[in-house]
Order: C-alpha cells, then sequence, then structure tokens
C-alpha cells in the first residue's frame, strides 16, 4: 500500500492503494466518481476512458503508481458542471444512449477526437471510435452525433 | 430546458443522507394526505391504495413509508410518477410514466420519475419479452386517467360547475367557461378522499400529446455526465467487494484449496467457498471478499483451488452440434400445435421436395456492464441493490432461496448497462446473498468479463432443420421445420418435454405466427439437452428460427423459380399487415430496381413479440465474400410511445444480429468456454455498422413489442442476400462476411 495524490476533474484527492490498482477502481471505489466504468479490464472496449492531460486513456489497464499528481486527470464527470459540453450536448441531441453503460467512454473519445480532428470524415470516425464498444448498438447516433458536433462548431453556436 | 440530470437518478437508499431526506419528504407529504394512492389489483382493476410500512425495511430505514402507487402530488404541485418495469436500454424509463403523465395531463419533462421496489400491490415488476408497453398501454394509462377524474371532479365541486365544463392540462384543472384554474398541488388533498372510478374514460389517441411523439428520454441526461447509477456503482456503507472463482470446467467441483494464503493477503478479509445457484444446477465458487474490489481480485487471482470436473470436461459444443444434427434427421419430435393439413401425403405428391440444415450458435449476451449484485443479509432480513429486469422475480427467488417470507428481502432496482436477457437469470444475485450471508456484511459481487463469458448463461445453439414441397407449377404445397436444440422450458423452468413440444422454442414460425399459407405444415421441437447453461438473449428462439424459416423459404423461391417478394406476397395474400409491410420494404428499399439491375438484395420478414419487421439488405462482392451495403428495417408494432426509441431499439437489434451471425460465437471444448473476452468474442465496431434505415408502419393498431421483434429478420435477409451476391447458401453461422467458405 502506498499514498498518491491525484488531480482529477480539478480537484486533488490522497488515496492510499496498492501501487498496482488500476486507475479505473481507485477513481470509481475510493474517489467515487463512478461515471467512468469496468468493461473488459483489458483495455479493448473502452468503457473506462479517461483522460490524463487531455490524452485519452484506459484506465482500467494504467496502475495508479503510473499517474503523477502534477497530471490532470479528466473523468465524465468533468467535462462539464451543467451538460453544457458540446460533445454532451450532441449526445442529447442525437438521442445516442441506450443503457448508456459505455457513453462515458464513448464521450471521452470523442472529445478527445474532435481535440485533434474537430471536423473528422467518416473515416477519422470508424478509425478512433472502433476502440470503443457498445453492445446496445447505438453506433449509428454516435456518428452522427461527432458529425453534430463539428457542425455546431462550424456555425459558432457553441461559444 | 433540461432538468439537471440528477433529478432523474432512479431512487436507491444507500447513503444516510439520501434517505434522510426522502423519509422526510414522506413523511411531510404523508401528513398532508397528498397523494393519490391508485394501484391495480392483481385481477387489473383499479383500486384505492394505501401507504404502507415498507416490508423487508432494515435497521436505519426504519419509519420509512412506500406509497403504494403510480403517482405522488405535492401540494407544492411536484409530481413523482413510478416506474414498475426496469430499464436497460429498451427506455421504460420514459415509456411507463408516459402513459400515465399523458392521461393525468402532466409533460414529462415536469415530473420526476421513480422505480417501484417490487411491492405486491404494484403487481409483477419485470421486464422481457418485449412486453412492458404491451402489457402495461391499458392499465397505466387508466391510472393516470383516473387521477385526472378524480381531480377534475374536486375542482369543479369546489367552483361548484359541471365536472363535464373542466379540463386538464400541463398539471392544471381547468374551467375555461370563467377562466378560473387550479394546479393539481392545491387539490390533490381532497382528491385523494374519493373513490377511485372504475372505469376512467381514455383519451382518444388523436388527442395524444406525448404518445406517439419522439420526445427525448429523461434518462439521457443522466447518461452523457457520469450521473445515472448502474448495478454496479451502487455504494453503501461499509460495503465490501467479492471476487469469484467459479471452475473452468463448467460445473466442476472444489477439491480443496488455499484459503489461509489468500486470507493473508492485503486487503483481504473472507475466503469461503461459494456457491452458484442456477435452476438446473448448483455449482461450487470460492468467493474473496476484500475491502476493495482490486484487493479482492487480486486475492481470487492468487487461489488455488484443485477441482474434480466430474465428468464435466466431456462438454464440447461440436459433440452437442452432432447430436443435435443426428437427431434432427433421425426423430420426428414433438409437433407444436398448430400443424396444418396432411404433410407426409403432400410430401409423396410432390414434383420436387428442397431439404436443409441450418446451425446458428450459442451466443453471449456480452452486456457491457457485466453481472454485479450488492446484497446486505443481517439474520432473516436482506437488502439488494442490483441491475435485475425483475424486482418481483429477484424478491421470490431470494425469500425461496434463505427460506424468509418475501416481506424480508428488500431490492433497489438500478438501471442495467445492457441486459438483453441475461440480466433476469439471478445466479448472480443469490450468489451476492450466499456471500452476504457468511458475513452479515453488505457486499458488491462484480463477476469480470471472462466470469460472464465463461460461466453463461448463453442463447442455447440450435440447429434448424427443414423440408419443403414444390408442386409441378412451383407452388409451396408442404412444409416441414425440425427446431433441434436445448429448450428453457427443459433447462430453466424444469418443464417435462418428452411428450410434448417445449412451446418457446417454437417462436416465429408455425401458421400461427408465420400465416404463410402453406396447405401442408408441420413443425416440430427435438430436444437435445445439455448442461451448457443457457436462458433468453434478445429475441430468443425468435432469432434462430427465423434464420432458419427465412433462408428456407428463399431457397424454396429460388427452387421454383420464382422472385423472394412476390413467392412471399403470393404466399401472404390473406395477410394485408404483412403485405403492406412488404410492399413498404420494397418501396423503401427499391428492391424491384435493384433487382432489375441484378445487384445484390435480400429480404426476410418475421413476426416476434407482438410485432412484424422486414429487412431488405443489399450486399457487393468484396474479398471472399461480401459487404453490406446498406440495411433497410421496416417495422409494424401498431402504436408506439416515442417513435425515436423504436428506430434505435431497431438499430441496436440489426447490431445485435450482425454480432450473433457475422462475429465469433461461444463454442466449449474440454467442458470450457473458448472465449473469454471481448478481444475473442469480438463484437461489432462502429467501422463494422453499414447504414441502417428503420421505418414505422404507421397504423392505429395495438402496440406490440418493440425491444426484439427488429432482431430475428436482419440474419436471413443479409444471408438471402449474401447468396445472390456469391451463390453461396450460408447455412452455419457465425461466417467472416469477406471470407466465406
Ligand atoms: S474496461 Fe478498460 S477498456 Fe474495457
Ligand atoms: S448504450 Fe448500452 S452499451 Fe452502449
Amino acid at each position: 500500500m502506498a499514498k498518491y495524490t491525484l488531480t482529477v476533474n480539478g480537484s486533488q484527492h490522497e488515496v492510499v492503494a496498492d501501487p498496482d490498482t488500476p486507475l479505473l477502481w481507485v477513481i470509481r471505489d475510493q474517489i467515487g466518481l463512478t461515471g467512468t466504468k469496468y468493461g473488459c479490464g483489458i483495455a479493448i472496449c473502452g468503457a473506462c476512458t479517461v483522460h490524463i492531460n487531455d490524452q485519452p486513456v484506459r484506465s482500467c489497464t494504467t496502475p495508479v503508481s503510473t499517474v503523477k499528481s502534477s497530471q490532470k486527470i479528466t473523468t465524465i464527470e468533468g467535462l462539464s458542471p451543467d451538460l453544457s459540453h458540446p460533445v454532451q450536448k450532441a449526445w442529447i441531441e442525437e438521442r445516442v444512449p441506450q443503457c448508456g453503460y459505455c457513453q462515458s467512454g464513448q464521450i471521452m473519445s470523442a472529445v478527445a477526437l474532435l481535440r485533434n480532428n474537430p471536423n473528422p470524415t467518416d473515416a477519422d470516425i470508424d478509425d478512433f471510435m472502433s476502440a470503443n464498444l457498445c453492445r446496445c448498438g447505438t453506433y449509428p447516433r454516435i456518428r452522427k452525433a461527432i458529425h453534430r458536433v463539428a457542425v455546431l462548431a462550424q456555425e459558432g453556436i457553441d461559444d | 430546458m433540461l432538468k439537471p440530470a440528477f433529478a432523474h437518478q432512479p431512487p436507491f437508499l444507500m447513503s444516510s443522507k439520501h434517505s434522510t431526506s426522502r423519509r422526510r419528504f414522506l413523511k411531510v407529504t404523508a401528513a398532508a394526505g397528498a397523494y393519490l394512492a391508485i394501484g391495480i389489483s392483481p385481477a387489473g382493476r383499479l383500486v384505492a391504495a394505501t401507504p404502507g410500512k415498507q416490508p423487508g425495511r432494515l435497521p436505519g430505514a426504519e419509519g420509512e413509508t412506500e406509497l403504494n402507487s403510480y403517482i405522488l402530488i405535492t401540494p407544492d404541485n411536484k409530481i413523482t410518477l413510478f416506474n414498475p418495469r426496469p430499464e436497460m436500454g429498451q427506455g421504460t424509463w420514459q415509456s411507463m410514466p408516459a402513459l400515465i403523465a399523458e392521461e393525468l395531463e402532466v409533460r414529462l419533462r415536469d415530473v420526476d420519475i421513480r422505480m417501484t421496489a417490487g411491492a405486491k400491490r404494484h403487481g409483477r415488476q419485470s421486464v422481457g419479452g418485449s412486453g412492458s408497453v404491451r402489457q402495461s398501454w391499458i392499465p397505466l394509462r387508466q391510472v393516470g386517467a383516473a387521477a385526472r377524474e378524480m381531480l377534475i371532479q374536486t375542482a369543479a365541486k369546489r367552483w361548484n360547475v359541471p365536472a363535464s365544463e373542466c379540463s386538464a392540462a400541463y398539471g392544471k384543472v381547468l374551467h375555461p367557461a370563467t377562466g378560473k384554474s387550479l394546479p393539481y398541488g392545491a387539490l390533490v388533498a381532497e382528491a385523494a378522499q374519493l373513490p377511485v372510478p372504475e372505469n376512467p374514460r381514455l383519451k382518444d389517441p388523436k388527442d395524444f400529446k406525448i404518445l406517439g411523439k419522439p420526445i427525448a428520454r429523461p434518462d439521457v441526461p443522466s447518461k452523457v455526465n457520469g450521473s445515472a447509477i448502474f448495478g454496479i456503482d451502487v455504494q453503501v456503507p461499509g460495503i465490501l467487494y467479492a471476487s469469484v472463482q467459479h471452475c473452468p470446467v463448467i460445473h466442476g467441483k472444489i477439491v480443496r484449496f488455499n484459503a489461509e494464503a489468500v486470507s493473508a493477503m492485503p486487503g483481504v478479509k473472507h475466503v469461503f467457498k461459494t456457491e452458484r445457484k442456477m435452476p438446473h444446477k448448483t455449482v461450487d465458487a470460492v468467493a474473496v471478499v476484500a475491502t476493495s474490489y482490486w484487493a479482492a481480485h487480486k486475492g481470487r487471482l492468487a487461489l488455488d483451488i484443485e477441482w474434480d470436473n466430474g465428468g464435466f470436461d466431456a462438454i464440447a459444443t461440436a459433440t452437442y452440434f452432432e447430436t443435435a444434427r443426428k437427431k434432427a434427421a433421425d426423430e420426428p419430435g414433438n409437433a407444436y400445435p398448430d400443424e396444418v393439413g396432411k404433410v407426409r401425403t403432400a410430401f409423396a405428391s410432390a414434383a420436387k421436395v428442397v431439404e436443409a440444415v441450418y446451425e446458428t450458435p450459442f451466443a453471449s449476451h456480452a452486456a457491457m456492464e457485466p453481472v454485479t449484485a450488492t446484497a446486505w443479509v443481517q439474520g432473516d432480513q436482506v437488502e439488494i441493490w442490483a441491475p435485475v429486469q425483475s424486482s418481483t422475480g429477484v424478491i421470490e427467488e431470494v425469500a425461496q432461496y434463505l427460506g424468509i417470507p418475501q416481506e424480508n428481502v428488500k431490492i433497489n432496482v438500478l438501471f442495467m448497462g445492457g441486459s438483453f436477457g441475461r440480466k433476469g437469470y439471478y445466479d448472480f444475485v443469490l450468489e451476492a446473498v450466499h456471500i452476504s450471508k457468511q458475513i452479515q456484511a453488505p457486499v458488491k459481487l462484480i463477476w469480470t468479463r471472462e466470469d460472464d463469458f465463461n460461466n453463461g448463461p448463453y442463447r442455447p445453439g440450435m440447429i434448424n432443420a427443414l423440408r419443403g414441397a414444390l408442386d409441378a407449377r412451383g407452388n409451396l404445397i408442404a412444409w416441414e421445420h425440425k427446431v433441434a436444440g436445448e429448450a428453457i422450458g427443459a433447462q430453466v423452468f424444469g418443464q417435462d418435454i418428452s411428450a410434448q413440444a417445449d412451446r418457446g422454442s417454437g417462436e416465429a414460425i408455425g401458421q400461427q405466427t408465420s400465416p404463410y399459407a402453406i396447405p401442408n405444415r408441420r413443425q416440430a421441437h427435438v430436444h437435445v439437452p445439455t448442461d451448457i447453461p443457457i436462458v433468453w438473449w434478445r429475441s430468443v428462439y425468435s432469432s434462430t428460427n427465423a434464420f432458419g424459416q427465412e433462408c428456407f423459404i428463399d431457397e424454396m423461391a429460388h427452387a421454383a423459380g420464382k422472385d423472394p417478394l412476390d413467392f412471399r406476397l403470393e404466399l401472404l395474400q390473406a395477410e394485408p399487415r404483412w403485405t403492406a409491410l412488404l410492399n413498404r420494404l420494397a418501396e423503401k428499399s427499391g428492391y424491384r430496381a435493384i433487382r432489375a439491375a441484378g445487384h445484390a438484395i435480400g429480404i426476410a420478414i418475421a413476426h416476434s413479440f407482438g410485432s412484424t419487421a422486414a429487412y431488405a439488405i443489399t450486399v457487393s462482392p468484396k474479398g471472399n465474400g461480401v459487404a453490406i451495403d446498406r440495411v433497410i428495417c421496416v417495422i409494424d408494432c401498431g402504436m408506439t410511445v416515442n417513435p425515436d426509441t423504436v428506430r434505435a431499439q431497431t438499430e441496436g437489434n440489426a447490431i445485435m444480429a450482425l454480432s450473433a451471425a457475422a462475429f465469433p460465437a461461444m463454442t466449449f471444448a474440454g467442458g470450457e468456454a473458448q472465449e473469454s473476452n471481448y478481444s475473442q468474442y469480438r463484437l461489432p465496431a462502429l467501422r463494422d455498422i453499414p447504414p441502417i434505415e428503420v421505418y414505422i408502419m404507421e397504423n392505429g393498431e395495438d402496440p406490440g413489442g418493440v425491444g426484439e421483434p427488429g432482431l430475428p429478420p436482419f440474419t436471413p435477409a443479409l444471408f438471402n442476400a449474401v447468396f445472390l451476391a456469391t451463390g453461396k447458401r450460408i447455412r452455419r453461422l457465425p461466417v467472416d462476411l469477406e471470407n466465406l467458405d
């Protein structure tokens, strides 16, 4: 057991955990942010996606000991306080979620995609988003929602 | 504007903060008498219902009352509607309250929604068989309408005007002649004293403001900001975590294990033998209980268990299918009831007989949320927090399992992170209960993804053996369809099916559900027992039967030298809803033009769970196979609550069907599941999804199911297209679409 300081959604948290504990379980069970989900534990489904310094990572295979306190962790709860993030808005408008379980990861991946590529093609979306699984089959709407973010951004509707 | 998402979380009473505020709220309202307590009796009649003490309440939540109603209105006009049907993505979090709200004349955005908790007076609180809207369409609308009439009556009396001059809208009673209005909150205390009208007048569908409209789902905001609480998310003070090791050879027994060594690991509190009780078998497992999930998981990985495989290592899916094929060929099977004409004679007189055998694999539900349940047993009381398809079902099973009265079981139903049938099989809930019982502490059991794949239950693998006969003019004169495989009726429900057909396995086929005018027709079930655990899986046997039937109808059309659409239309002349659906499909897909141009377009139609769906799928050659270009679905599900949910469910059905048809299946060898995670049981990803268009037949028919009927006809439509594109008739699934041999 060791002590770690994590910076999650702008606030610092002291946690005590085994060094090999995946960041996923620290975020969920110790910090209490349960929006980040467990789906596979082997970095294949994307349900556990969070950002570290704005880069998407699979928290299920990221040992807590590898995360520095200076690094900025963002979870789904940190996207906006009021559903105002453009990706959240697009997700609501396109009615993407069904069961909703995969959606935190989908959204975190989409935010990362759009950060580097604000106007992705279908092929870009396919490439980037195919590492996030959804058993309910919301894929057609995910594609639409990502395009919608791009369109809204271009029209300057989102600040 | 959207309400803040937290307003829509399902109610569960886990933290003391939470339960205190709710308790106070209920006391205040109860003191004011300000709720409309309307229940539905088991006979389906509306009844006045009185608030009762919550059964099975554990210490700490004492004094809390549960309201025996679907509607709660406070004096300050806060309206709460109770949803009796667990949410798993299919939309009951909206559809059930919508039925009440429509008749109550309130907007969905103005109400809070809460989950019921299995109290008897709310009736059966289950989801499955795509039944929620179909079964609640009238009763829950009656609940809303009765409340509306009571509120109107109260206002009319207060204003001294006839009730017939009053109306209700947006949470108020109005008297248009005088311009008077009163919010429901001002009327509810008095209205609650009135007798509940037995036959309230239901609105004419043309006046619907909510039903049939694509209104935003109230659960969606909470599902884009992480605030929705799924089963795996529940937090209870003092909670411990359990990870469980089952025998790799399914059903194996424990000989011994290293309890001491693992108990000494950091965070590990208990290591002991537990059990997994399935309907057909109870098997051993080792539970590691720890202060964190990771500690439990690491302890579990450090287990050294000696197993007795008990002969179960002979289980193999290859052997099962071999047996099933042989039995389907050799045995007549038990006929399903709707046999038509003289099948044997007709075959004997046929000009041409065609035979084919279709095989569909075992399939995992693979819901993204693994199975998980939190249980807290204290003496003869138990409280459960779980993502389950039925609160009432869990209460019954847990009470029976523990030998305690049902009143001693309290269930908090949480959002399911997908289910598809899996979370209506309560082995995991009983396992959590068994573990908590040993230590009398709250325990969250989480199965790993590998546990889910390795232990099932699964959709049963099936053989569909078909025979068809044509006369000299190419008319289909006889048909025989044998369904061979394990029966849920037998394995899950323990029914004796030795002398009669297992009814459930005859879904989607037979004269009643598939009304092709074939003068001589027989469908039969051939039982192939297996110990591999099976259960319903989105559209269940319809998903496997429709593949056989609708591919074989296609085979018969080609054998008769007729176009597959024309062949079906001919056989369905007496069925206007079916022909209308097929004609719409032809129109939306451009079927005739595509056929005329010589491109590959496959179609199929099937009726399941009260609705009929048909697909047209176009494919082009790719690699040593095909790529799907476009998927068109038309569904006739009668009146809808939310057409957008119908579209979403149908898109999901198409993708789940694609998964079962063209992505890896579950297989067993040496008694062990061969697929353990998404790396092996690959799911379709975004790049695998072709354009999908969904059209809904608009008619005033009674609502049918929505969660499943869009699945079965996808697969046969796809492989009927594959046949046109490649000349290959695919009869054994799954396949790699781009590499067909
Ligand atoms: S849980 Fe991390 S990728 Fe699946
Ligand atoms: S919405 Fe259910 S898994 Fe994606």
